[in-house]
């Protein structure tokens, strides 16, 4: 069963202990400007909201790479980088219409969530229980899709699950 | 069934992938002419800098891939296709027959009317074959002109600046790219250009390219009386579709291929996608052709599913966007970048720091953006367009402070706090 990170707002306290371990996992600092969940607070309002890439079943940013450098990993799902293979020519940032991926000028390459291989260090690190790491079936993606649509005008397809054609690889190979 | 695609680019390579997903067991010939493995000409100006080799330019990395999916590859030219026939003529003199056509032949570079852009040094930078041409001459100390600062000649100008030759670039246009920024914009980035060491003319014209007098094998003669000396010159002045080979057949040209909302030429059976499609855009609901990866992939997409299952997918319309990395400068730009009839704006500009964010707004949606310097979330401006997203009182909150995009998708489209509760 593949997992996901649920992401739930109305639990989120803005700590940004998330950031914190996410950035340290990933990128080696306690630095929340590197970290690849973000966390958005609407301080009139005091909400906070965690966001990071859904691993989303389109996958725009994959689809719209021109050199195959972001494939599925097959055992947790996620769309990942090859670091390798990646010339940092931007245009998953703008396909990915969630703004889920980053440029980096350190690295001249791309940055987006990895589900950390299968071990997410924001769900570890989130005290309130925020972001949790669940089966599939069980996260609030589909609440948050619905709520999407809700909101829009026209047909917000870009949150409708179409069929899954992906290039893939396995971890174990 | 047998499924015959024409161009091995983007929008043909996904195409044949998509076409086998949905059809396991027909027959899938891909017909290309560069000697190449199928590869991304997005990808050469990272070749230029020598960031990958000639296999990182490949669209899929995998050897045997094509193979493995039972498509056959075919390097040869398509002269012409008769879709009463349903037939296809090669250059090679031999013809093949299909049930279902792709045109995904791409577009090529325009070659400007300048008397003398023939010669020797004078190359265009739109192939593989192009780039090892440059690489020659791309040298330091060598001296370069580049005609034409728009989209492609911009990513470009990083890849020879990078170079260390001396670079010049002539624009005949008021400001760097004219198509996907406004002048406030495409001022900031010249400024940017001349700050890193890159001579920039706009509002500018080549009349000639006459051969050298001292070292240099070319003399670039402007009309506001410069004479510059270089070593090489490169045009990058517009892009045209690859359709002059269905010039007299029953498969209707405009500035591409006319196709329908399911990607269908004028001819049965007959279909385009990316570069060569006159391809229909999301914002204006009008056709035309867009000539970027994300829109040729899309294309590729569902114009395949629509040559297999009938036609039960919809082209929506792609949005028309870029993104654009100028000498470390960021740029991007979105849909109706430049307003809508009705529509109002909001913009912040700090040229001393190169940042920019522009917002177009048709009632209370986003239908347009552009931004200079910004590289989190930049995705969003199209989920946020693409999406219809109603913004509601977000859009005053952006109008005060456009750079508050990311807050105004989440807070918009995503159960929140409170409210999160009601859902
Ligand atoms: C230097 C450069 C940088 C770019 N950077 C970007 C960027 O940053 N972002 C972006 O969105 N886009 C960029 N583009 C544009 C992008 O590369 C194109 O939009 C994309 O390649 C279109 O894909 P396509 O499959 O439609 O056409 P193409 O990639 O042009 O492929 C078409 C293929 O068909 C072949 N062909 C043509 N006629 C025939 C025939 N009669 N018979 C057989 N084969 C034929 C062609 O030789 C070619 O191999 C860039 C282009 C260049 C040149
Ligand atoms: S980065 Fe964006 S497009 Fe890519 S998988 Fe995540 S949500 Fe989807
Ligand atoms: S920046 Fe890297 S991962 Fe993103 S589209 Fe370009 S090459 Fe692919």
């Amino acid at each position: 069963m593949l997992r996901a990170l649920q992401l739930e707002p109305e639990k989120c306290t803005g700590c940004l202990q998330c950031e914190m371990a996410c950035s340290f996992e990933n990128e080696g600092v306690f630095n929340p400007a590197k970290s690849r969940i973000k966390v958005f607070g609407f301080h009139d309002q005091g909400r906070f909201a965690p966001y990071t890439c859904t691993q989303c079943d389109e996958a725009w940013c994959m689809h719209a790479c021109p050199v195959e450098a972001i494939v599925v990993n097959q055992d947790t799902g996620a769309k990942e980088v090859l670091d390798a293979v990646c010339v940092g020519c931007k245009v998953c940032t703008i396909a990915c219409p969630f703004g889920t991926v980053n440029y980096s000028h350190d690295t001249g390459k791309v940055i987006k969530c990895d589900l950390c291989g299968g071990d997410p260090w924001c769900a570890k690190a989130c005290p309130t229980g925020a972001i949790t790491y669940v089966d599939i079936d069980n996260t609030g993606l589909d609440r948050m899709r619905a709520w999407a649509q809700q909101s829009s005008a026209g047909s917000a397809s870009f949150n409708v699950p179409t069929e899954k054609d992906v290039q893939t690889y396995s971890q174990a190979q | 069934m047998q499924h015959i695609v024409i161009g091995a680019g983007p929008a043909g390579v996904v195409a044949v992938e998509h076409l086998r997903t949905y059809d396991p067991d027909g027959k899938i010939t891909l017909i290309g002419d560069e000697p190449e493995p199928p590869y991304s000409r997005m990808a050469i100006p990272y070749y230029l800098i020598k960031k990958i080799d000639e296999r990182g330019t490949y669209l899929r990395k995998s050897a045997g891939h094509f193979d493995a999916l039972g498509v056959e590859i075919l390097q040869d030219k398509v002269t012409a296709v008769d879709p009463g026939a349903k037939t296809v003529s090669l250059a090679g003199g031999a013809s093949a027959s299909y049930d279902k056509l792709l045109i995904a032949t791409g577009a090529s570079a325009l070659t400007p009317m300048i008397p003398g852009v023939e010669s020797e040094g004078v190359y265009r930078c739109w192939t593989l074959a192009d780039a090892r041409n440059i690489i020659r001459l791309a040298q330091p100390g060598n001296s370069v002109v580049l005609i034409g600062a728009g989209f492609i000649g911009c990513i470009i100008l990083e890849a020879l600046a990078a170079s260390g030759a001396n670079l010049t670039v002539v624009e005949v246009e008021n400001h760097m790219v004219p198509r996907m920024l406004n002048d406030t914009a495409g001022h900031m980035i010249k400024t940017w250009c001349e700050e890193h060491g890159v001579k920039v003319l706009t509002s500018t014209k080549v009349d000639a390219i006459e051969s050298g007098t001292g070292d240099r094998a070319l003399n670039v003669v402007c009309d506001n009386g410069d004479n510059i000396a270089a070593d090489m010159v490169i045009t990058a002045t517009g892009v045209r579709s690859n359709i002059e080979f269905l010039k007299g057949s029953a498969v209707n040209v405009d500035q591409g291929v006319v196709v329908d909302e399911y990607l269908q030429s004028s001819a049965n059976d007959v279909y385009a996608a990316g570069d060569v499609a006159q391809g229909k855009d999301f914002s204006t609901g009008g056709f035309n052709v867009q000539a970027i990866q994300p829109t040729a992939v899309e294309h590729g997409r569902i114009a395949a599913r629509n040559m297999v299952q009938g036609h039960d997918h919809v082209h929506r319309g792609s949005v028309n966007m870029n993104v654009l990395d100028t000498l470390g400068l960021i740029s991007s730009s979105f849909a109706l970048w430049m307003g809508a009839d009705g529509g109002d704006s909001a913009e912040v500009s700090d040229p001393d720091r190169f940042r920019y964010v522009n917002l177009q707004f048709q009632d209370d949606m986003l239908v347009g953006a552009s931004t200079l310097g910004l590289t989190e979330h930049v995705g969003v401006m199209r989920g946020l367009i693409e999406g219809k997203v109603r913004l509601d009182g977000w859009k005053d909150k952006l109008k005060q402070d456009p750079t508050r995009l990311m807050e105004a998708y989440i807070a918009s489209t995503q159960a929140l706090g409170h409210n999160a509760h009601v859902i």
